[in-house]
């Protein structure tokens, strides 16, 4: 099969560049001016207690050695053991990561169909009512940042103006995100709003591309019903362009939703990250980090097999 | 005579300005005839195909007019009864198959959705062997793993043959075609006409074939109308419009092609039609035209009956513009000059695969060397490896004595300024930032020029290619395509090249400004001694310009002597399949 052939090429190729990422990680937290010891035992510590944590982590070694023991560890499976608590890391790391991969799931299954109908929608009317205020709305939307998004959002609906929504999640880490969903509306919705823009102007011009096509035009001199043209000769075409984009969206909404999570109070790898760097809790950050870009080359991998699959020139051309 | 389709006063606006692109187009085709529409780009026959089918492009609207397939008016229908009628009662084979077959849909699935949206056959049954005879009927497999294929799996000709067994699966009474074979190779062009030809006489179809070629039409066309900005000039039996053209335009036409039969100088023709919106009231060609007077601005010119089935659009009417009356015979005697530039065994390739073999030829001074070839027979790979464009070749290039290295980087100034390229696409070979004077000098700052001395040169070369000295300060955009073509060759000539490669210059134009750039290169290789190696796929346009040619096919030349020969007594059998399958019109009219 030429298509197992070409992910497990394009898979290898991901881990390299996972690999090159963890690299990129340890420098740069090798550089932090912080010496994790002291940052676990805080200012008021002797010099030899200080010496013996640091023997103890390990940081006496060489750099090289200390990395590829960290990324041995992380390829057997073991994560490490967070500096400020002393409990193993996964046991802190897993519930928030399937919060996360609920809010992304939640936030995914908004924004996807809701952006690409939008976009096809506009490309269809285009220049007509429907497309210019979609437009304008999806420019404001993409030029406003998201904490500011989601801090209008709870004055909307929370504080301010009505009183229909928790402003902030109030589920621990250990408990299921949809035990709270009335908690978790406004961190989706703002995500959604980020999102949507994004894709549906994607869309949008990719369809827009593709109506104008010679194919398209040749099937609408075919005698093909609006119908068929659309849904089976537009939109399948345009649809590949697309792909790329949902998945950076995608990764972004698994792993880069810092502010937002933030924002709400939502127990998810975002906050995880954020409280992490402010502790100063070096394996946290570096596994987070690791695991936030590995989102990212799973999701572009995905993309670039959806976009080889759904095309059939580039299918038919693997080897 | 049963009437197949009949257009009446057809009349299409800009939408957004109400400016004409059609008027006044009238055009009626028997049952199993053909009438071509001819015209340049831009003149509207495009527009009006569409309009056959009631459909618009975007911005365009169909202002007045009827068009009748069979008894059906077909812009009278409802949205959703013009939808039935397309593909059934009247059906489109467009330009590009390429770019018009959905490259995401099977073959299969794409001809049978056309019998499908026109509840054509009983059964699924019925639709699969009408599909089969479709394919039958076109030259093509009808086993399921063909009909599998996706359109890029297909060649060219295959994919427009897919196109043609779409346009007639529902059997319908009128085809409009629109320049069905441009882009194909004359072998392939030559089947897909004989294939368009027997089909439209066997089903009793009306077939609009719409072209700016005029060999082709001779060689398919029962009837020819001629549209120049928007309005039919000319119209009448295929046989009147090219042994008895009435129209000027029409005999500016005629005069501009090359023709393979004969050695015929061509005559161009400067100036453009004007554009929607900037057209006069009377007649628009008035501004071109040499027999032009005064009345000729005061109204379109009503129509003129040369005979029963010949019109004409003009006052004028008999009378022949003296340019085209002086007889330009055989001129180019040529003596025999000393070789500028020779190349011995050169193959040539593309990642170690060797598409060139052997190619060896010599570039006299003043002298033109036609290489001709259908697509893929490597003639391209040549001249970029002269110019110093193409890594991968081995053999040697020897250039006034001195050899040459593999790529322009590696050469010597010397070398690189007596060499010149100019490429096919003039729309893509400028630069749109720069003004046309900046992209002339370029070279001549690479060397060192200082500017006053520059834009002299500038001036120079402008006036050499027949462009106002104004020239220099316009953005390519602001240019038609011919002239930026001169420009593309001003820029060559501005470094005073020994040898000037033409790699296909011509082929993106229309035909009076093909004929003007033509004449344009003789001139200057007479005038400057330029040797000239003119690559292209144009076999009768080698015999206006070229005194030597060689013949490439599958990387390697097969024919090599003086034009006249090779074209009017070719030796090789390729070479005369070649000039079998190229449409004539001499031949055509015989």
């Amino acid at each position: 099969m030429p298509i197992l052939k070409f992910i497990a090429r394009r898979l290898g190729l991901g881990l390299l560049t996972i690999f090159a990422v963890s690299v990129l990680i340890f420098l740069v937290t090798q550089a932090f001016p912080s010496d994790p010891a002291q940052a676990i035992l805080g200012r008021e510590t002797t010099p030899e207690a200080l010496d013996a944590l640091r023997q103890e982590l390990g940081l006496y070694r060489p750099a090289i050695t200390q990395f590829s023991s960290w990324l041995f560890d992380i390829v057997r499976g073991d994560i490490g053991k967070s500096f400020v608590t002393q409990m193993p890391l996964s046991e802190y790391i897993a519930p928030r990561v399937g919060n996360s991969l609920f809010l992304m799931v939640v936030g995914a299954a908004f924004s996807i169909p809701i952006s690409i109908a939008v976009g096809a929608f506009s490309a269809l009317r285009r220049d007509k009512t429907f497309d210019k205020t979609t437009s304008t709305v999806s420019l404001v939307l993409a030029a406003v940042p998201e904490f500011v998004m989601g801090t209008g959002l709870i004055l909307l609906l929370s504080t301010s103006v009505f009183h229909v929504l928790p402003a902030i999640t109030l589920i621990d880490a250990g408990q299921a995100p949809w035990s709270d969903l009335s908690g978790i509306v406004l961190p989706v919705l703002t995500l959604v709003l980020a999102v949507t823009p994004y894709v549906s102007r994607t869309m949008r011009a990719s369809m827009i591309e593709m109506l104008e096509s010679d194919y398209v035009e040749m099937a609408r001199l075919k005698g093909m019903s609006e119908r068929t043209v659309l849904v089976r000769h537009a939109l399948p075409n345009a649809l590949g362009p697309v792909f790329q984009v949902i998945a950076l969206n995608l990764a972004y909404l698994a792993g880069g939703t810092v502010i937002v999570e933030r924002l709400f109070n939502f127990p998810g790898i975002g906050s995880a990250l954020a409280d992490s760097v402010r502790a100063r809790d070096l394996p946290a950050i570096q596994f987070l980090t690791l695991m936030i870009a590995g989102v990212y080359v799973l999701m572009n991998l995905l993309a670039d097999v959806a976009t080889v699959i759904a095309t059939p020139r580039l299918r038919t051309s693997l080897k | 005579m049963s009437e197949g389709l009949r257009i009446v006063d057809l009349r299409l606006d800009v939408e957004a300005t109400g400016n004409d692109i059609v008027d006044q187009v009238t055009i009626s085709i028997a049952k199993g005839k053909v009438l071509a529409l001819v015209g340049e780009s831009g003149s509207g026959k495009t527009t009006v195909g569409l309009a056959v089918l009631g459909h618009t492009r975007r911005g365009v609207s169909i202002n007045c007019g009827q068009v009748y397939c069979g008894d059906t008016e077909i812009l009278s229908l409802t949205e959703s009864d013009q939808r039935k009628a397309r593909g059934h009662l009247v059906s489109y084979v467009p330009q590009d198959p390429s770019s018009s077959l959905n490259p995401a849909l099977r073959i299969g699935l794409q001809l049978r959705e056309v019998l499908e949206a026109h509840n054509f056959g009983s059964s699924d049954e019925a639709r699969k062997s009408r599909i089969r005879e479709m394919m039958e009927e076109v030259l093509l497999p009808t086993d399921d793993d063909y009909l599998r294929r996706y359109p890029h799996q297909l060649s060219g000709g295959q994919q427009q043959r897919v196109g043609l067994a779409m346009a007639f699966a529902c059997r319908p009474s009128v085809i409009v075609l629109d320049e069905p074979t441009t882009g194909l190779d004359v072998s392939t062009q030559a089947h897909v006409l004989a294939t368009i030809r027997q089909m439209t006489s066997k089903h009793g179809v009306a077939a609009l074939y719409i072209t700016h070629d005029l060999a082709v039409v001779a060689d398919i066309a029962d009837e020819v109308a001629v549209l120049y900005a928007g309005r039919v000039v000319e119209q009448g039996v295929v046989k009147d419009i090219f042994t008895n053209p009435a129209h000027p335009y029409t005999r500016h036409l005629v005069a501009a092609a090359p023709d393979i039969s004969g050695k015929k100088e061509v005559v161009g023709l400067s100036g453009r039609a004007p554009s929607p919106g900037k057209r006069p009231v009377g007649c628009a060609f008035a501004s071109r035209c040499e027999l032009a007077t005064p009345e000729c601005q005061d109204s379109f010119p009503k129509e003129v009956a040369m005979s029963a089935s010949h019109h004409v659009r003009c006052i004028k009417v008999g009378q022949v513009a003296p340019v085209l009356l002086a007889s330009k015979g055989a001129s180019n005697v040529r003596d025999q000059g000393s070789p500028v530039l020779e190349i011995k065994g050169v193959d040539a390739g593309y990642s170690g695969v060797t598409v060139v073999h052997d190619v060896s030829l010599t570039i006299r001074k003043g002298e033109c060397l036609a290489l001709v070839g259908e697509s893929g027979s490597g003639k391209t790979t040549v001249s970029r490896a002269i110019g110093g464009l193409h890594r991968e070749w081995t053999g040697t290039m020897v250039f006034n004595n001195v050899e040459l290295q593999r790529i322009a980087r590696q050469r010597s100034p010397e070398n690189r300024r007596g060499i010149q390229y100019v490429f096919q696409n003039p729309y893509g070979s400028l630069n749109p930032r720069r003004t046309v004077g900046d992209s002339i000098s370029r070279p001549l700052a690479i060397i060192g020029t200082d500017k006053s001395e520059a834009s002299k040169a500038v001036l120079d070369v402008l006036e050499k290619v027949n462009l106002p000295g104004s020239y220099a300060n316009k953005y390519p955009d602001q240019l038609s395509g011919g002239e930026r073509q001169r420009v593309a060759i001003a820029r060559a000539l501005v470094s005073k090249p020994d040898v000037l490669v033409c790699d296909e210059v011509t082929s993106a134009l229309d035909v009076l400004v093909q004929a003007a750039i033509v004449d344009l290169l003789s001139d200057l290789r007479k005038n400057l001694g330029l040797a000239m190696l003119f690559v292209t796929h144009n076999l009768p346009l080698v015999r206006s310009i070229a005194d030597e040619v060689a013949v490439m096919s599958e990387g390697r030349i097969v024919e090599f002597g003086p034009a006249e020969s090779v074209i009017g007594d070719p030796q090789q059998a390729y070479t005369k399949s070649l000039i079998m399958a190229t449409p004539s019109i001499e031949r055509s009219m015989r």
